[in-house]
């Protein structure tokens, strides 16, 4: 059956990105006629490792073989050119553009653009691999699965005999999953490999003849596509148990729900819900934890809690106050206090340390209108002493360094007193002291009454810090759980969407 | 303070210096020596009384529009309209400027700048409108609007408001309680330039010491940041956007009650586009926008005097004008490339790139 040397093989592939290791001497390969998936939680490295095989991303050490043969890939030119292929999350289709245009791009010599031709190359792509699409449609037209097959058969109009698919299904609804499927095993059936990158498990044992599994940047192993979902799930998670120790104390919550979460919808791209009918309760003196797989609904979820997005049905109310709907100043007049992923855009980082710090609360720093400057920079040292940060009052926070500026953010936000907080990544990308210092500003709120909703894609610190855990998965809710209670494989199964919790 | 080599008042003299040494060239062509061409348009100028107003004179409506298109453009509400509002405001100062006849120029004046204010005002509603509820883009919006506005002059001068006496297209005199009163006797320096330093003023002061200028700072510098601290971004730049009409507005009733007395055709010659040049050159601040507006005033008064000192065109000031506003937007840009920008390069956070395009159209 397999009559060569693999279709395409990496060999010790390492990529640093500053301090973190993204892949770490990776190896793996696809052979003629397969489909191995790629496997990791978020963070794993898996986009990484491909984006390197297909030119996107520079490796710092490794090699890249094509058939047996050393090959250099700088651009995805080159890549291209020795027949990879790739589709990747974010498609790259001129949207105004018809879909014969689309494929005709980048593949005309000179001024001539030979539509003729790229309408053949989508029948030719139709008759053999049941492809069907109409050349002639506009693709901001198409769905988004329609958009994914004009990809595919443009990698395959240029000739690639690897095909690398980068969470192919994740913008997909089930029916077109289904398609997919079907086009994938046609397409193996030709000949060609593919590398499928996901982190469902069901999915993974669906389609593909073998797995490997990335964790932290590193190999874990490769196994048969067959290998039973318990065991991908511990290849994937990590560890038979956690290896942290709780640091939540001893106190436990109260049972009167600050925080309550209502059957709460709401709408994401491509008529997929981003929420479905979540519905949870945070206690006064309680952290819930929020697990799952990044873009099962997390984003969203806090969105709705911050005021910054609108649900379409449900409801979300701390002490009878709705925030369904609301807008961010009502939020925050609520008594919810908001730390996003993304602290960055939240904060304006052109404007003082001082000014960031009031921002949420100017008219409190004013007397008819004008902002009272002395106060503002009193209150700018004081918070700037309390919480540690390493910066002066009129330092503009985007000089600051990403620490610094999450502890501007929980300084803005805990000196309000928040009943309720909303925290999501809360230690992304931060030192180990930056770290400790948030996770204990967290629990000391814990431990002073207020209810606190956490995402995070850290299991280690949702297990640390949370007094129970929700997983989300495709936006609903698939497993609850005591923090006591979390076993990591039934995590990992639940995150890549597979049982439920008992 | 430490002073680095790209702060802002050395970006502009770096610019003033870069523009000279393009401009010599065509400088060169036109017969002339540069060095005494460049001191024929800055310091010629400033020696003599006669020619120091003329330059206070040339400053005062681009003064106002360079105010009103910063403050636009702080709050990243491009605003490419100025000169259609301040064709409204002339419009509305030309109007009730015939009708105030009767009153004593302490009313009739204040009636006036307020009537032209809500004319630039009311031009500026619809692109911002448009922009918060539809997300269409102002920068088309308000620049279209300006030709429309000029239709408008143009329709009232042919039809309603021709001149009855001489039948120029040209809007009846207005009355003389309605007229800005001279400063200074024997020159064309009016009660303009005041108003354009206690507008240039209040602006300063409300955007550097106000929670409202505070509030549409942080909407320009990161809408999405704003938003999230509570700020209602919309409502602010729609109050960027009015304000920054009422301003233009007002450069429109200086130019009808100071210098024309009536609405003519030709009453501002891009006045509003030259608005952005003063503000992206002034970077968008109030005191920089005071001292760009007498810099170009300066520049102004200077070709005209040079055509005649050194027989070359007078349009060689336009061109050192443009090329000024072209290298300091180059350099506005380069700051910002050169600058560490963590997350997002978040719109707005320098002035020039849309202030480049807007006067390109």
């Amino acid at each position: 059956m397999i009559d060569s040397a693999p279709a395409l093989e990496l060999r010790g592939i390492t990529k640093r990105f500053g301090d973190l290791v993204a892949n770490d001497g990776i190896d793996f390969d696809v052979r003629r006629g397969e489909v191995h998936a790629l496997l990791g939680e978020n963070g794993a490295g898996k986009t990484t490792v491909m984006r390197i095989a297909y030119g996107l991303t520079q490796a710092d050490a490794g090699e890249v073989r094509v058939e047996g043969q050393p090959r250099i890939i700088r651009s995805p030119r080159d890549a291209i050119s020795a027949g990879i292929g790739m589709v990747t999350q974010h498609f790259a289709l001129v949207g105004p553009m018809s879909v014969a245009e689309n494929l005709a791009l980048g593949r005309s010599r000179g001024l001539r653009l030979d539509l003729a031709a790229a309408r053949r190359r989508a029948a030719s792509a139709s008759d053999r691999f049941g492809i069907r699409i109409d050349p002639s449609l506009r693709v901001a037209n198409l769905s988004v699965g329609q958009q994914q097959r004009v990809e595919i058969v443009k990698a395959l109009s240029r000739d690639c005999r690897v095909l690398i698919l980068d969470e192919p299904t994740a913008v997909l609804v089930p029916d077109e999953v289904n398609a997919l499927f079907a086009t994938l095993r046609s397409l193996v059936a030709d000949g060609l490999s593919i590398v499928f990158i996901s982190h469902k498990l069901a999915e993974v044992r669906a389609i593909s003849d073998r797995v490997s599994v990335l964790r932290r940047g590193k190999l874990v192993g490769t196994a048969a596509g067959s290998t039973d979902e318990r065991e991908l799930a511990r290849m994937m998670v990590g560890r038979p148990t956690f290896g942290v120790e709780r640091v939540a104390d001893g106190a436990a919550p109260s049972a009167k729900p600050i925080l309550r979460i209502r059957g709460l919808h709401v709408a994401g791209a491509n008529d997929l819900p981003a929420i479905s009918d979540v519905s949870a309760d945070v206690c006064a003196g309680e952290i819930l934890g929020v697990a799952g797989v990044s873009g099962n609904g997390q984003t969203e979820l806090v969105e709705v809690l911050s005021g910054m997005r609108r649900p379409t049905s449900g409801s979300a109310a701390v002490s009878g106050t709705e925030l369904a709907g609301a807008d961010p100043g009502q939020v925050m007049r609520a008594g919810v206090g908001r730390i996003p992923e993304d602290r960055h855009a939240s904060l304006i980082g052109d404007l003082s340390v001082a000014y960031n710090l009031v921002l949420e609360r100017l008219d409190d720093f004013g007397n008819g209108g004008r902002i009272d400057e002395r106060r503002i920079r009193a209150h700018a040292v004081e918070l700037i002493r309390r919480f540690d940060i390493r910066a002066g009052p009129d330092d503009p926070v985007a000089t600051l360094s990403g620490g610094n500026i999450q502890k501007v953010l929980l300084a803005r936000v805990l000196s309000r007193d928040p009943r309720v907080i909303v925290v999501s990544q809360p230690t992304r990308g931060l030192d180990v002291g930056a770290t400790e210092y948030v996770r204990s500003q967290l629990l000391e709120r814990r431990a002073d009454g207020a209810a606190i909703l956490l995402v995070s894609e850290d299991l280690d610190e949702l297990i640390a810090l949370s007094d129970r855990l929700i997983v989300l998965y495709e936006g609903r809710i698939v497993g609850e759980m005591a923090v006591a209670d979390a076993d990591p494989e039934q995590l990992g199964m639940l995150m890549a969407g597979r049982g439920r919790a008992a | 303070m430490r002073v680095s080599p790209w702060s802002t008042p050395l970006l502009i003299v770096y610019a003033i210096l870069i523009t000279f040494a393009i401009t010599a060239g065509p400088i060169l062509i036109a017969g002339a020596n540069p060095i005494e061409a460049y001191g024929a348009f800055v310091v010629v100028p400033l020696t003599s009384q006669f020619t120091l107003l003329e330059i206070l004179v040339s400053a005062t409506p681009i003064m106002l529009t360079g105010a009103a298109v910063a403050v636009a453009f702080r709050a990243g509400y491009w605003n490419i309209g100025a000169e259609g509002q301040l064709l409204l405001g002339a419009i509305a100062a030309a109007g009730i400027g015939t009708l105030v006849g009767g009153l004593h120029p302490v009313i009739a004046l204040p009636i006036m700048i307020v009537g032209g204010a809500l004319g630039g005002a009311a031009w500026a509603l619809a692109p911002a409108l448009l922009r918060i509820r539809f997300g269409i883009d102002e920068v088309v919006t308000t620049l279209l609007l300006n030709p429309v506005a000029l239709l408008l002059v143009n329709g009232l001068l042919h039809g309603p408001w021709r001149d009855p006496v001489t039948g120029f297209p040209e809007s009846p005199r207005i009355a003389a309680s309605a007229e800005f009163p001279t400063l200074i006797d024997r020159s064309r320096l009016h009660l303009g330039i005041l108003l354009a330093l206690i507008v240039v003023t209040v602006a300063w002061y409300v955007l550097a010491r106000t929670a409202a200028g505070l509030r549409l700072r942080a909407a320009g510098l990161s809408p999405h940041g704003a938003r999230f601290a509570g700020i209602n971004v919309s409502r602010t730049l729609l109050g960027a956007a009015l304000v920054s009409g009422a301003i233009a507005g007002i450069a429109g009733v200086s130019e009808v009650a100071g210098i024309q007395n009536r609405l003519t055709a030709g009453l501002s010659p891009g006045y509003g586009y030259t608005g952005i040049v003063v503000a992206t050159l002034g970077t968008l601040t109030m005191p920089g926008v005071a001292i760009a507006a007498i810099f170009l005033g300066d520049l102004t008064v200077g070709a005209s005097s040079a055509a005649r000192s050194l027989g070359i065109p007078s349009q060689l000031g336009a061109v050192v004008q443009g090329v000024l506003l072209l290298t300091t937007v180059a350099l506005l840009a380069l700051r910002r490339n050169r600058a560490r920008r963590p997350a997002d390069g978040s719109a707005g956070s320098v002035t020039g790139d849309v202030a480049a395009e807007g006067t390109a159209g």
